[in-house]
């Protein structure tokens, strides 16, 4: 079934109440060609590539919850592609060329919205590091203006631009390309698309074990939902990474989980047209279709999976935000909520084969891997379908950490996102 | 947010507390030579779903560091030493 204007009307007309179901939920079957561990974004739309692209259709995606319970679904959903250091600038740019076509590609409305990302500078140091990183983005052909704080506050009406605020702003980057999208919508996109061209979607069916042969390559899993023969696994569970690996012995990795919280406010009148970032003061908002303000916490220090992170994180966010905007002092919040986030000491991804023949993995995308979503996924189908890393991918493997070559957007950006 | 029972200072609110990490790493030798030791010392973690040993600063208490042994699913703390002097396994600093 292909959405368009006419199956709109039709089903108005029912009261929307006929709609079939979106994605198919088959029984596991005994053995596919490749099984992805984890039914975020991330790993529908590497099994989605896989099948468009490059022909590989058996295959399955097992999620030990529903999809996109996990990060895919508690994200401030923030894309963007101005990255400092020349091999993240192409990987995230990579992604937000899918981005630019991928409701049209997937039919399906992810509510693609690039309405700008704004950040902030506070104070000189920052002017300088951010004309700086202006300027490597320029050179990759990533676009980014320079805009004076008169200019900024023109672009984004209500933002306070006094000189006796604590941190005042001395200006901002503007990427026009960046924004938002709708997380569930590309979640559920990748999930309808990839099901119609024969990927089985297998929820509540939690990956308990690893098999491998006496060569050491995979075998197949171990599920909830019984056991699946497979040569070639692709493990996208972002914070849950470490526990899944381990049962394929790789225990120890260049990983830490931690949790990053949100929250949203009660619905207001459109007030915020686009996304404000801040690093040095930590927050970030944009508001959503329905009209909550939807901002961005920091993470917790300390290793977690809990999915709930300490208050005095969310409460200093807010107080940036007051600084930024203080007519928003007295708005409400409705929710808070966390996600378990897999950190790297660089803040950037882990993409690639693994030593264990068969496996592959995509991680480390902590705090920041909603944007990638349909670039990694692309990458991770290519990797697999290739036996070895996308060109794109490869200075993302898991052996950079030995080998010293570091790609340090955190020393970069060292945001949350 | 965690309550930690500092073993000088009874039970206190996390936001006392900087955070020093997994305690379990261990510093190689300064004249080893092996890269791969360096290596897991200064990346590699356990990372577990669970019972995790860990570092924290009783930063606006007593000023010392304390070992944590904390759940990491549910974040409950099963106890608290003197960073170094783990009772019962005669480690030492
Ligand atoms: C509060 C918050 C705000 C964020 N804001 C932004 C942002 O503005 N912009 C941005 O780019 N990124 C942001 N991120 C990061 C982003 O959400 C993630 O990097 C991204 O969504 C990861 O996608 P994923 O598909 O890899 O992970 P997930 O959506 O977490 O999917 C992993 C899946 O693996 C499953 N799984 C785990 N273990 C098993 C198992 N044993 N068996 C089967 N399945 C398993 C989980 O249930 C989960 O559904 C934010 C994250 C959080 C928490
Ligand atoms: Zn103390």
């Amino acid at each position: 079934m292909r959405f368009s204007f006419l199956s709109l009307l039709r089903n108005a007309f029912s009261a929307h109440r006929d709609w079939p179901e979106q994605w198919r939920s088959p029984e596991p079957k005994p053995a596919y060609d490749v099984v992805i561990v984890g039914g975020g974004g991330h790993g529908l739309a590497a099994a989605y590539f896989l099948a468009a692209e490059f022909g590989i259709r058996n295959v399955a995606v097992v999620e030990r919850g529903w999809i996109g319970g996990g990060n895919s679904g508690r994200n401030t959903t923030i894309v963007r592609s101005n990255y400092l250091l020349e091999d993240s600038e192409a990987l995230y740019d990579h992604s937000l060329k899918i981005w630019e076509n991928l409701s049209q590609t997937l039919n399906y409305n992810v509510m693609f919205s690039p309405r700008g990302i704004l950040m902030l500078a506070h104070g000189h140091h920052d002017v300088q590091s951010f004309t700086r990183h202006l300027h490597a983005n320029r050179l990759a052909g990533i676009d980014s203006e320079w805009l004076s704080p008169e200019e900024a506050r023109a672009f984004c009406p209500g933002l306070n631009i006094s000189k006796d605020i604590r941190y005042p702003i001395g200006g901002a980057t503007l990427q026009r390309r960046g924004g938002v999208a709708r997380h569930d919508a590309v979640v559920w996109g990748f999930a309808r698309a990839a099901s119609a061209l024969g990927v089985d979607i297998l929820q509540n069916c939690e990956v308990t074990g690893i098999r491998r042969g006496p060569d050491g390559a995979v075998t197949g899993l171990d599920t909830t939902r019984g056991a699946i023969a497979t040569r070639k696994i692709g493990v996208s569970a972002a914070g849950h990474t470490s526990v899944v690996l381990e049962m394929a012995g790789l225990g120890r990795l260049p990983l830490e989980s931690t949790p990053l919280q949100a929250l949203v406010s009660e619905p207001l009148k459109p007030l915020i047209s686009c996304v404000v970032m801040s690093n040095t003061i930590h927050a970030y908002i944009s508001q959503s279709d329905k009209g909550d303000l939807v901002i961005g916490a920091g993470t917790d220090q300390y290793v977690s999976y809990s999915q709930t992170g300490g208050l005095q994180i969310t409460a200093h966010t807010l107080d940036a935000i007051c600084e930024l905007f203080p007519h928003l002092r007295r708005v409400r919040m409705m929710r808070n909520w966390g996600g378990i986030v897999d950190n790297t000491v660089d803040r950037s991804p882990i993409l690639g084969p693994t030593p264990v023949p068969g496996l592959f993995v995509n991680c480390g995308w902590g705090t920041g891997g909603f944007k990638a979503t349909p670039g990694a996924g692309h990458l991770l189908a290519a990797t697999i379908a290739r036996g070895e890393a996308h060109p794109i991918a490869a200075p993302f493997g898991l052996d950079r950490f030995a080998r010293g070559r570091l790609i340090d957007e955190a020393a970069a950006a060292a945001v949350a996102h | 947010m965690i309550l930690i029972s500092c073993p000088w200072c009874g039970d206190r609110d996390q936001t006392e507390f900087a955070y020093g990490g997994d305690a379990t790493v261990q510093r190689p030798a300064p004249d080893d030579a092996d890269p791969t030791r360096w290596f897991d010392y200064v990346h590699t973690r356990d990372n577990p779903r669970g019972s995790h040993r860990e570092l924290w600063f009783h930063a606006f208490g007593c000023r010392q560091w304390v070992e944590v042994t904390r759940d990491t699913a549910t974040h409950a703390v099963a106890g608290a030493v003197l960073a170094g002097l783990r009772v019962g396994e005669g480690e030492t600093p």
